[in-house]
């Protein structure tokens, strides 16, 4: 018998946060992300962690940040509608520096859309939907043993960074059940928060040591006194109304994500050593993208797919490297055009970017992209 | 077996479609092999349209969704009018007996058994359909050997109802006989 | 010179506190420093100083959290409550006490403040009930009484307004109680007793709000305004002494609901166990 289980993606989500440590859920049942609630609340007293479901998605990202302030690793999921309700305390978490995982599975919108329906139209969402300059880290699996390995990335990253982190599901993978063999537990590398910085020195709760970019202090009941607040504060944690403090702060948090791409963005390519059109996409579509890949390489096409896995920072550098050999890139997700954007503001002028979309709750399949290919072949590329 | 395989459950909310699609995937991780299961619904937990997809493989599966289906499972006319539309060439469809084969369609391709009858009057349990059909499915395009499919089911199934889930999974197998399996088996390859 | 109440709970660097003269907002957060020193200082308790946690959201009431030299975290306009309840689960030998205002307890952040009430989870909320939203400069609340006057209700308030206590009550809260600003001792009691109380309390303390509510009304000045507290907000024992005809347009602080429900923590703590001891698959199991 093969080692593997039979698990969908939303299960995996809440495997996956459970071996990273989440001991936290706060949730509002909401289609197509409801079986990570549902999967939680089985699943986490049976490890010592708490479930608990709130009267709405404004209550459970505030559950989720003040047990992340109380030291649980804490997660919620949602769909868009509730997605939007979380934009507020999502900018939050970022200013007070609050760790956490919000996993949104899109569904088609806007407003209550099609449901059950799949969708990528959270993308620009997930960058700009908190009000203010903030920054922004969102990861994106286009499999089931990606959303368990990848939610643990996650995790890492918002205990690193101390910021919450998006998890931009879709119902592909979000609904889709496939065979996983998952890790052991001893193959996994898990971040826990880095518990202050103090060695008698400094004892400002936010304070950041020269060339670092993340303060480090105790959840509550660890024994130190100190201050959060959501408004522009100094590194005691209070709030100031120093024009410089208050534009240094905003430029530190920008910084630490902005510089730290390095550590953070992470791309898979397939076929793309001797490409000559690449085909960005990412989550669900990938999989689609993945067979017109393979079908078009089998005519004998130079193509091949360049799929961010984290979304945000988007990554322009490692889609420019690959500019010079490229003729054409084409952008399939299943919005109206959002990656889109980002891919533009990367290629610019110099290559050509052509775009498939879908806005309808359908999916997107490798004839269409073929087809696409063809139409592109067909009209010599032309913009 | 051809290199890969799509099918497709059909029937109203209720009646277990989903469940009995993710039982021959549950089969086929057993076996080791690749499977990606999907379903299409509305938003009605009983009645409406739903919609269930195993793909099976021997090759890693990327695009998830079925289009046109080797397989069609319908336990209701609307799934069968509308869903034995899109089968793929020489695709095979098993349809409840109770229902009314679509014109068009050629009889050899079909499949009509009593699938519901038999969870009602046979087993006893209406709601026992979907395993019973999960049986005849089995049998008829031999997929997985019993004791697989025996261990899918109860991976799957409340504690205490393996007993008439299995009754469910036999009576279902009893509904095609070597010849029809032989026939279909046939059209697999 | 500070008193020593105020040396040994307030974050001396952040005072004087922002409040206008005559608010009453600085006498509930000192009724709320001398509620935990009494329970810390009282032997036959184990009050520790650092599991206190004080929650606040967004409006006057919010700036408390800021000045109480405790754990403290100022969130986002009405989810002070919602924020302490992740708090509270999360580790639940923390004492967490949420302070909020009339708009941002029962407006913005009602829901939130109706299923904590009906979940029993041990939280202490305490409102800073004002009539009036005195950060944004005087618009009506969900507690300005039909009639009156607020930037927003220039013609006279025509909404009518909301008994938090009752609401809190009516929703399930296991202890809801009434308080003022110038019953000082008495609420001061009430506080305490909410803290110690195992579930969900909430307590409504009666501000005064002279710069917004009282010049609007024409109140008088915080002075005036204390008057008419003493004269029609009547501590328990003497209501209940009052002749009923002598009771009319008056009102009770104290405590109004008392129930020993079961609390939230301690119940999903014996689901933890009960997973436990049924062999759920932990973690533990699988590694």
């Amino acid at each position: 018998m093969s080692k593997a289980v039979l698990m969908q993606g939303n299960e995996a989500a809440v495997e996956g946060a459970i071996a990273a440590g989440m001991r936290f859920f706060a949730g509002y049942p909401i289609t197509p992300s409801t079986e990570i609630a549902e999967q939680s609340a089985v699943r986490l007293p049976q490890v010592g962690g708490k479930f608990i479901q709130m009267e709405d998605e404004l209550a459970s990202i505030a559950a989720v940040l003040g047990a992340s302030a109380a030291g649980l690793k804490a997660m919620t999921a949602t769909s868009g509608p509730g997605f939007s309700l979380m934009q507020e305390n999502l900018g939050y978490g970022m200013m007070a520096e609050i760790p956490c995982v919000v996993v949104d599975v899109q569904r088609a919108g806007p407003s209550t859309g099609l449901a059950t329906s799949p969708a990528q139209g959270d993308y620009m969402q997930a960058r700009w939907g908190t009000h203010g300059d903030h920054p922004v880290i969102a990861l994106s699996p286009s499999s089931v043993l990606e959303t368990y390995t990848l939610i643990i990335r996650a995790f890492n990253l918002a205990e690193k960074y101390r910021t919450p982190v998006l998890f931009l599901m879709d119902e592909i993978v979000g609904h889709m059940r496939e065979g996983v063999e998952l890790p052991r537990p001893s193959d996994l590398i898990i971040n826990q928060r880095k518990m202050s910085f103090h060695d008698g020195a400094n004892k400002q709760c936010y304070y950041v040591p020269e060339g670092q970019y993340v303060p480090a202090m105790k959840p509550f009941g660890h024994g130190e006194r100190y201050n959060i607040t959501g408004n522009a504060h100094d590194e005691s944690g209070f709030p100031t109304n120093s024009s410089e403090i208050a534009g240094k702060l905003v430029t530190r948090l920008l910084d630490k994500v902005e510089k730290n791409t390095g550590d953070i963005v992470r791309v898979e390519e397939y076929a793309m050593d001797d490409a000559e059109t690449a085909i960005v996409c990412f989550g669900g579509t990938a999989r689609a993208v993945m067979d017109a890949v393979l079908e078009a390489r089998a005519a004998g096409k130079r193509v091949g797919m360049f799929r961010p896995v984290t979304v945000w920072p988007f990554p322009a550098g490692q889609l420019r490297a690959r500019l010079p050999q490229l003729k054409r890139l084409l952008m399939v997700e299943h919005n109206h055009g959002q990656m889109l954007l980002e891919v533009q503001r990367a290629v610019g002028r110099e290559k050509p970017v052509d775009f498939l979309g879908r806005v309808d709750g359908t999916v997107i399949s490798p004839r269409d992209i073929l087809d696409k290919l063809n139409e592109m072949e067909e009209n010599g590329y032309a913009q | 077996m051809k290199g890969r395989y799509e099918l497709r459950f059909a029937g109203s909310g209720g009646q277990g479609v989903i469940l009995a699609s993710v039982i021959f995937a549950e089969a086929a991780v057993i076996s080791g092999m690749k499977t990606v299961q999907s379903q299409a619904y509305g938003p009605e937990a009983r009645g409406g349209v739903s919609k269930a997809e195993t793909i099976l493989s021997r090759e890693p599966i990327w695009y998830s969704k079925v289009t046109a289906p080797d397989f069609l499972l319908a336990l209701t006319q609307e799934s069968l009018d509308s869903y034995s539309k899109t089968l793929a060439a020489g695709g095979l469809i098993m349809m409840d007996s109770s229902l009314r084969l679509p014109e068009g369609l050629d009889p050899a391709q079909v499949l009509s058994v009593p699938v519901l009858q038999t969870a009602r009057e046979v087993v006893g349990k209406a709601f026992t359909a979907n395993i019973v059909a999960v049986g005849a499915i089995n049998k008829a395009l031999g997929l997985f050997d019993g004791e697989t499919l025996l261990e899918a089911v109860k991976r799957h199934i409340p504690a205490g109802t393996e007993d008439i889930n299995r009754r469910a999974l036999d009576a279902g197998a009893e509904l095609i006989s070597p010849e029809q399996a032989a026939a279909f088996a046939r059209k697999w390859g | 010179m500070p008193s020593d109440l105020v040396h040994l709970y307030m974050r001396i660097d952040h005072l004087p506190q922002i409040w206008c003269p005559g608010c009453g907002n600085g006498v509930i957060m000192r009724d709320v420093a001398v509620a935990i020193h009494e329970l810390i200082e009282d032997p036959a308790l184990n009050f520790n100083r650092e599991d206190f946690v004080v929650v606040s959201g967004i409006g006057c009431s919010s700036r408390a959290a800021g000045y109480l030299d405790f754990n403290s975290i100022h969130t986002t306009h009405g989810r002070a409550i919602a924020f302490a309840t992740g708090i509270k689960f999360a580790n639940p030998k923390l004492h967490v006490i949420v302070l909020t205002g009339d708009g941002d307890c029962s407006a913005i952040g009602g829901n939130h403040l109706i299923h904590a009430a009906r979940r029993n989870m041990g939280l202490t909320v305490i409102a800073f009930n004002n009539n009036i939203y005195g950060m944004t400069g005087g618009q009506y609340s969900p507690t300005t009484p039909n009639g009156d006057r607020a930037t927003t209700a220039p013609y006279g308030n025509v909404d009518r307004p909301f008994d938090i206590a009752n609401l809190a009550w009516g929703a399930g809260a296991s202890f809801s109680a009434r308080g003022d600003v110038y019953h000082v001792r008495e609420t001061i009691d009430i506080i305490k007793q909410a803290i110690l109380h195992k579930g969900f309390s909430f307590v409504d303390v009666y501000s005064v709000c002279p710069t917004y509510y009282g010049r609007k009304n024409k109140k008088g000045d915080a002075v005036d305004m204390l008057k008419w507290q003493r004269d029609n907000l009547i501590p328990t024992a003497r209501y209940y002494s009052m002749p009923e005809g002598e009771r009319k347009g008056k009102k009770r602080i104290g405590i109004l609901a008392y129930n020993d429900y079961p609390e939230y923590t301690e119940e999903y703590a014996k689901v933890i166990e009960a997973c436990r001891k049924t062999g759920g698959e932990g973690e533990e199991a699988r590694e």
